[in-house]
This record gives C-alpha cells, structure tokens and sequence, in this order.
C-alpha cells in the first residue's frame, strides 16, 4: 500500500485538514519560493540588458 | 542512513528551517572566499555579472550544505552539536531536504553556466559533487583522513571567483585554494579535539577518536608549520603588497605559536578553543588583506589616470 492511499483512507472526508502552523508553514514557504523565482527572473533581465546581444555568447 | 518511507505528514517547515539547512555560516565563508577570487582577477568583471556569480556560488555552497545534512541525518542525530539540526529534529523531512538541495545545486551550476561562463559552473558543480559524494558519502564515515580530502571542495571558491571574472584558473587563485586546503586540519581538528566524545558517538573516525588527541595535536603542527609560509606566499610571488605580506606573516607566526603551545599540552581543551578561534581569525584576516591590498592599489591606479 502506498503512502498516498494510506493518506487517502486515513483522511477526513473534506480532506486533510491542515493545522494552524501547518498552514502559517505552507504560506511562508510560498512566499519565499515566490520571491526567489522572482529574483531570478529580474536577474535574467538585468543580465541581459548589461551584456546585450553578447548574452548568447558563452565562452569558458 | 535512513529515509523514512512513512506516509508524510504535512510539513511544518518553515523558511528559516531551510536557511538553516543552507549552513549559513559555511556559506558565508565561500562566499568571502570566492569574492577575494573575483576581485583579484586582473580583468574588469560588470558588477552585476559578479554580483550573480556570488549569488550562484551562495546557493551551490548552501545545496551541498542541504545534501550533506540529508545524507548525514543519522549522525546528526547522536551528535549534541548537531541534534537540533532540522531534519534530526523532526521539522524537515529527509526527502523534502534532499529535494530542496537537488534543487538549488542544479539550479545555481545552471544559473552561473548561462549568465557568467561554463569553467566557473564546472568548478561549482566539481565543488557541490566531491563535498557531498567524496566528502561527505564517502570519506566522512570511513577515513581520520575526511577532513583532509574533503577539505579541497571547501578550499575551491576562491578558483570558482577567479574563473567568474577571468574563464580559467591560474596560479594565484591556486594559491587561494592551497591556503584554505592547508587550513582546513588544523580548523576542523582542534573543533574536533574538544567534540571527541561526540564524534565517537556518533561512529565517526575524526582524528582524535581514531589515533588519539597526542597524535591529532602533532598533526595539527605539521599542518600549521606548512600552512604559514603557504599564507605568505602570494607577497613572496609579488600578487600582494606589503600590508597583505606583514598581516600574513604575524598572523602566521601567532597560528605557530599557537600549534606549537597545543602540541606542548597534554590535557585541557582551553589551547585548542584558542587555536579554533583564532584559525578563523586567521582566514578572515588573510583575505581581507587581499582584497584590502588589491582594491588600494586600483584606487591608486584610478587616481593617477
């Protein structure tokens, strides 16, 4: 049996319901997870707008 | 090692569980270390393409920090330094760790490969892989001789930073390397000198627990005695100033000294906190000056233009 049908026996019937902490976890770590994609997308940009056309070039 | 294979409960990691999986204060270390590597690159590198190198290089070292907690969990756990450490703990899962290192370490060779140039995303992904396979999977748990060897991913930051600004390595950074190489026992042993008993608790063959604190102690001289000539060698090879050759060469004599004084002693761990303590003094004050000497000298340069 694996671990997502045990979880899917053993669950209330609205579904898991997630504690208070749980819950303050889970929008933490979205908040972080968000913010960091979105650094990296700005950095991306500002990248590209500092090396121009050379951005397609790698050298070693 | 074991990964637990129960149903997961939610997680109630948080952000600062993660940060800590990062092992901030390594972190920090390489980062220190690979912008000393960067700066005295003799090409002009664009802020922002350093800036990024030393974000990318943050997160390799935090992904190996990350692999290394998931892979050493079982450790962790019987050790008092390292018991409250997030997945020991109970707060992160292991395989949320391991996914989360996976993660980063991909993401910041891939990073630092597309935006600044593939040697110093070789040299990343070399340093993410020999800490987490060499070190960490392999010597950590069978070797007195693991810090020695693993010591080489924590010694190559300053290579990555060379390779960021220049696309090769030379002898300068080399030295870098060599530096933190030849530091690394004598760091890590006298730490180990005052956690024995954790350690052999834990089952891990540190020096001190496999050949006993007399021997360790000796070893830490020998290491110190190279260590010191290697600190002043790049005033001796004309890549620094005077000011990096006299901090270099005080900050030597006092780690001999302090080697020497911990050879001296047969019991007591008052001598090794002092040589931990400094060690770290040591590294710091040897790359600031560095990065002091060479940043004078281009503000002298820019001024006579």
């Amino acid at each position: 049996m694996t671990g997502i049908s045990l979880m899917t026996e053993n669950k209330p019937e609205g579904g898991i319901r997630l504690t208070e902490q749980q819950l303050r976890a889970r929008r933490a770590r979205s908040i972080a997870i968000a913010v960091s994609l979105g650094v990296l997308v700005i950095l991306f940009y500002i990248v590209t707008l500092v090396k121009g056309p050379g951005v397609l070039m790698r050298p070693l | 090692m074991s990964i637990a294979a129960a149903p997961a409960e939610p997680s109630i990691a948080g952000v600062g569980d993660y940060l800590q999986l990062m092992k901030p204060r390594v972190m920090s270390l390489a980062v220190f270390t690979a912008l000393v590597g960067l700066v005295i690159a003799p090409v002009h590198l664009h802020p922002v393409i350093g800036l990024t190198a030393l974000i990318c290089i943050a997160v390799g070292a935090g992904a190996a920090g990350a692999l290394n907690m998931w892979y050493d969990a079982d450790i962790d756990a019987r050790m008092t330094r390292t018991a409250a450490r997030p997945i020991p703990a109970g707060r992160v899962a292991p395989g949320e760790a391991l996914a989360f290192g996976v993660t980063l370490a991909v993401g910041a060779v891939v990073v630092l490969g597309l935006l600044v140039n593939i040697a110093a995303a070789a040299l990343l992904a070399l340093s993410i892989a020999f800490y987490v396979i060499v070190y960490t999977a392999w010597l950590k748990r069978t070797t007195p001789q693991n810090i020695v060897i693993g010591g080489a991913a924590g010694a190559l930051p300053p290579m990555i930073g060379w390779a960021a600004a220049t696309g090769s390595v030379a002898l300068e950074p080399t030295l870098l390397f060599l530096i933190i190489f030849f530091w690394t026992p004598p760091h890590f042993w006298a730490l180990s000198l005052l956690r024995a008993d954790d350690y052999a608790r834990a089952g891990v063959p540190m020096l001190p627990v496999v050949a006993g604190e007399a021997a360790t102690r000796r070893q830490i001289l020998i290491y110190t005695v190279a260590l010191a000539p290697l600190g002043a060698a790049p005033w001796l090879l004309g890549y620094s100033g005077p000011l990096y050759g006299v901090i270099a060469a005080a900050a030597g004599v006092a780690m001999f000294v302090l080697a020497l004084r911990l050879n001296g002693q047969k019991t007591g761990q008052a001598a090794s906190k002092r040589l931990f303590a400094f060690s770290i003094l040591y590294l710091f004050l040897l790359f600031a000056a560095l990065l002091v000497d060479r940043i004078s000298a281009q503000l002298i340069s820019l001024i006579a233009a």
